[in-house]
This record gives structure tokens, sequence and C-alpha cells, in this order.
């Protein structure tokens, strides 16, 4: 048995690392010339926070985030595990109160056990809610670990490369292309994310911060050497190429609500590209005969990919007999 | 409910903004058992086709669709945007929003009663989101509307009617326009109210969408709509300031 694996988001590398792991040999191709921004995994945010995303598909989301951060756990060490806070004006509490209902993992803090955990948002909220198992990563550095990782373990990444190889005998193809794909997978569609990067010395924050508000939501995620992730805008479309000034402007209102700070400020980079979704924005693993398709990520591929990593290779190699069936869906 | 000489089965109208996912969306359009569904477009979306995935989900719906201006500040904005609308989905109906504050996103009836003359003339069937001052409705009438949709609330706040007898009024002095009431509604007892008012339809986003639980949600409106359709059809009781006994006193026997 061997697997290719067409696509080098962090579908298909977390996909290569499972494999090699379970001592099959990997091969992964993918189309850019290098880890960059042909990718949706290139902008993401890097949180792992299956309970502060459990607002949409509750307990699945829970479930399988979990599943994943363990996995990155036990591998990444450069993983942050300081949890997360979720933060809303005081006139937008109910929007705190709502997602709380629907979630679990989470202690309410007052504004005192904020300013404890973030002393930069002191006395900036009332109430907060606070995730403390939740962590957050280095997107890109997570990839280039990953990309390593199957090196190490023997697998095979080429780069620049086109793949068009079919599933043939013992020699699966696993296709990790994102909206690539959505030619093959008809209920696939793209929803457009844009974030930017910025860098501030005179701000620290220890854990990614959502700011929940019915106008502007978004998060922060801070990274190495005073760069802050804010993301990410939402938008029905699947044009990657540009990044609307309206958005430029919602997130960076999000930012400068969470702390005027952030408007002073230097803008290190704008990113946009496009997520693969499936109209429940659930990710699928369908198995055809020529290629398994494992995508519709959406908005949780770092906090997702392992998980289903795992499962795919469970049915791979553990329940041969069950071939015919087609995992169209998650369950 | 006939509007714009198109026969409704449904008096719920449903928004399809704000829902955990295009899935939960359909389920939750398939629960009210509603007839049309309003869609807000964004220029990006719209201008490129590139919205085409999110778009073909709400035609697969199978209901109509009307196209509204959410979010436009101005007339001139809100006929650009109706002209988008009527390309992208083919309909000449558009439900519209001249939003006059940020903060309580009042309709700017000004812009409103502008716009809307501007789209009736060029042929579209406006569906005018107003409040129920009954001289903006004369002007929107004049201006070429055949429907009103005055507010329940702020849009979005769930607080339900505001003013019931500024909805009352609106009902005695519009007998025969249809009145839809568009936004401000949070439960289905605010739904059920404003049908006993005898108002034509309510329209509903928010108080679905944001629900834990939208296509339940949607079906709790399904049947408040209905009840309350019902109730006013069935002509309420008139209230009493006193006690009346539901069961004749008379002849009861005598206790000692």
């Amino acid at each position: 048995m061997r697997v290719t694996i067409v696509g080098a988001g962090i579908a298909g590398l977390s996909c290569a690392v499972e494999f090699a792991e379970r001592g099959v040999p990997v091969e992964v191709f993918e189309q850019g010339q290098g880890f960059g921004p042909q990718s949706c995994s290139w902008f993401a945010g890097g949180m792992l926070a299956p309970w502060c995303e459990c607002e949409h598909s509750a307990e699945l989301i829970a479930k399988l985030g979990e599943q994943s951060l363990a996995w990155w756990t036990r591998r990444v060490p450069a993983l942050v595990q300081r949890g997360s806070l979720v933060v809303a004006h005081g006139r937008h509490l109910s929007e705190l109160v709502a997602l709380s209902r629907r979630t679990t993992h989470y202690e309410w803090l007052d504004s005192t056990a904020v300013a404890r955990l973030e002393p930069s948002l002191a006395d900036r909220f009332p109430r907060a809610l606070f995730f403390k198992d939740e962590a957050h990563i280095d997107p890109r550095g997570a990839l280039r670990y990953l990309a390593d990782r199957v090196i190490a373990l023997g697998g095979r990444i080429h780069f620049g490369i086109t793949c068009t190889d079919e599933s043939q005998g013992d020699h699966l193809v696993i296709d990790c292309t994102g909206l690539a794909a959505r030619h093959q997978l008809q209920d696939l569609r793209g929803v457009k994310g844009e974030m930017l990067l910025l860098r501030s010395n005179e701000i620290v924050l220890q854990r990614p911060v959502r700011l929940v508000d019915p106008k502007t939501s978004a998060y922060i995620v801070p990274r190495a050497e005073g760069v802050f992730m804010i993301g990410a805008t939402m938008i029905e479309s699947d044009d990657s190429t540009r990044m609307t000034a309206r958005s430029v402007l919602e997130l960076l209102s999000a930012a400068y609500a969470l702390h005027p700070t952030f408007g002073e400020a230097e803008v290190l980079e704008l990113g946009t590209q496009v997520r693969p979704a499936f109209p429940d924005n659930m990710p699928r693993i369908v198995w055809r005969r020529d290629r398994i398709y494992i995508n519709g990520f959406f908005r949780h591929g770092y906090l997702l990919a392992p998980a289903f990593a795992q499962m795919a290779a469970d049915a791979v190699l553990k329940e041969k007999g069950c071939r015919q069936v087609a995992y169209e869906n998650h369950a | 409910m006939l509007v714009y000489d198109t026969q409704l089965t449904s008096r719920l109208l449903l928004g399809t903004s704000r829902y955990p996912s295009p899935a939960v969306l359909t389920e939750a359009v398939k629960a009210s058992g509603t007839d049309v569904v309003t869609v807000s477009l964004r220029r990006e979306s719209s201008s490129e086709r590139s919205g085409q995935g999110f778009f073909s989900i709400i035609r697969s719906l199978g209901v109509r669709v009307l196209p509204n201006t959410a979010g436009c500040h101005s007339a001139k904005e809100a006929v650009t945007t109706a002209h988008m609308a009527r390309e992208l989905f083919g309909t000449t109906w558009i439900k519209l929003e001249v939003i006059g504050d940020r903060a309580t996103l009042q309709p700017d009836v000004f812009g409103l009663v502008e716009a809307a003359r501007i789209l009736a003339n060029e042929g579209f069937q406006v569906f005018p989101y107003t409040t129920e001052d009954l001289v903006v409705a004369d002007k929107l009438l004049d201006a070429g509307c055949r429907v009103l949709m005055p507010w329940g609330a702020p849009i979005g706040s769930g607080q339900g009617l505001n003013n019931v007898p500024g909805l009352r009024a609106m009902r005695a002095r519009f007998p025969s326009v249809p009145l839809i009431v568009d936004a401000g509604i949070g439960v289905p007892s605010h739904a059920a109210r404003a049908m006993e008012l005898g108002m034509d339809g309510v329209l509903i986003n928010t108080a679905v969408s944001r629900a834990g639980d939208p296509s339940a949600m949607a079906g709790a409106f399904n049947y408040a709509v209905k009840a309350g359709r019902t109730a006013y059809l069935a002509e309420p009781m008139m209230p009493s300031d006193v006690a009346i006994p539901s069961t004749p006193e008379a002849g009861l026997a005598f206790l000692a």
C-alpha cells in the first residue's frame, strides 16, 4: 500500500503525517511552488478552539476538535495552550450569553479576572468567557513542521507539480485540493475570508481574543515578535483575487474596538483566500473509485483536519472491507 | 395573500442571513412553510458573479426570491443594488431598505420614498421597509408601492411590536394594502400578535437564524403566523374591565 496526497495545505499535510506515522509510504504533490498564498491554510488563524468555535454544529465540532487538539499537542512543540478569551462590549453582553448557552468548557470572568489574564485588556470588558483548554499555533510554522515530519518519516513532498493520478490497486490517491476540487464535488462552494497581520510592541496578548459583536466580529491571535493576526471575514463569494476596503475597515474597526493601541500598529500584510465549504459547513471524506476526497474544512482546517486524517487512515487501513461505503458525510 | 398580483399561500416571509450554514437555512425554509425568502446582496458577491455557490443554494430552495437592499444608506445606492438584484435573480421584486441611522438601523424615509419612486417607474415591484408613519405610507403608495412593510422594532433587536396603536392605525387607514411587519420580531408570540392586529404577513430573519435550533424555530413561527391570522379572522372577543362569568350564575344550587 502506498498513498499519494494531492495538495499540501493543512488537510493534505495532516493526512500525510497520519499515514506516514502508520508506516505507509506517502508522496505529496502540491501545485504551488512552496507554501504560500495559493492555499487558504496560509491565512488561517490557527486557533485550536473546539468549544468557542462550536457555536455552529456544536457537538461534532467539539468532539472532533478535541481529538485534533490532542493530535496537535502530541506533535507540535510550538503549540501554545493558554486558552482563548471571548469578549463583548457591555451593550452586547447578550451575544456572550447566547454563545455560552451553546457550548461548554468555559468559565465566566469579570473585569478583574480578565485583567489578571490579559493586563492589556484591563477595564475594557465587564465580562468575558474563558475557554482555558483551548490552544493556538502559528499556521505557517505548523505547515512547515508537518512537512518536515513527513520527510523525516521517509515521505516525499513535490512542489510545482500537478498530479492527475488515480487510485489503482494498492495505490491510493487522496485529494485535499480544497476549492480546486469543486468540479468533482458538486456541493462544494467558496466562502471568502480576509485577514490582516499587524505588528505592535505596545500591546501584549497571551492568547487569542474573540470580540463578539453583531456588526463586526473578529478574532485576534498573537504570534511571535509582536505580530497579531486579525481575522476573518466570511463572505459568500469565491473570488480570492482582492481584499475590499470595506473588509479592511471592518477588521481594523474590530481590532481598534478591542484596544485603541491597534490604531498605531504597523500593517504587515493583507491576505485573502477562499475556504472550501459544503452546505452544512462541515468537512467530508468522499470515497470514490479514482480518489478519496477530504475537503470542505470551511473555517476549521487546523481545528478539524487531524481528526479527519485519522478517520481516513482508519477507514483505509483498518476497515478494508468497507470500501464500498462512501463517506459522503462526516457521520 | 395577494401581493403584486402574486398569490402567496404562506404569510410568513423568511430572511436568509446569519444562519450557521446553508444546510440549516434550507431546513428552516422548509419548516417555515414560506413561499418567499429575502436575500441581501453584497455588492462584490453580485457584480463578479462570484457568489454563485450561495445563490444557487437559494435558487434551489424552490421558493420565490425577494432580494433586498439591506445596508444601503442612500437612495442612489439602493437603486444600484436593486438593478444588480434584478439581473442576478431575474425578478423585479425588490425589498427596499434605505438606512438612515447606523445605530438604530431606522429607515431614512426621505431616501426611501425617493428610491421607491425611481424603482416603481422603472417597473420594479417595491416592498418598502418603513416606519408606521401614515404620511410616509401615503407617499410610498403615491410613489407606486402596492405593499408596505412597517417595522415592529429596530432590525435584529427582537423587541417585538413597539407601537401597537401605530400599527392598528395603519391597518385602519389602509384596509386594502398588504401590510407586512418587517424587523424586530423576536419570538413567535410577537408574530401572532402582529397577525391578530390584522397585519397581512410578517418577515422574520434573526429570530430564526440566531435561534439555537433555527429549523424548529421556523416551524414555531409557521404555527404562530397561522394562529394569529386565524384568530384575526375569527374576530376576537372584546376585552372588558370587569369579570364576566363564562357560565350562567342564575340557577346554581344555593349552598348555605
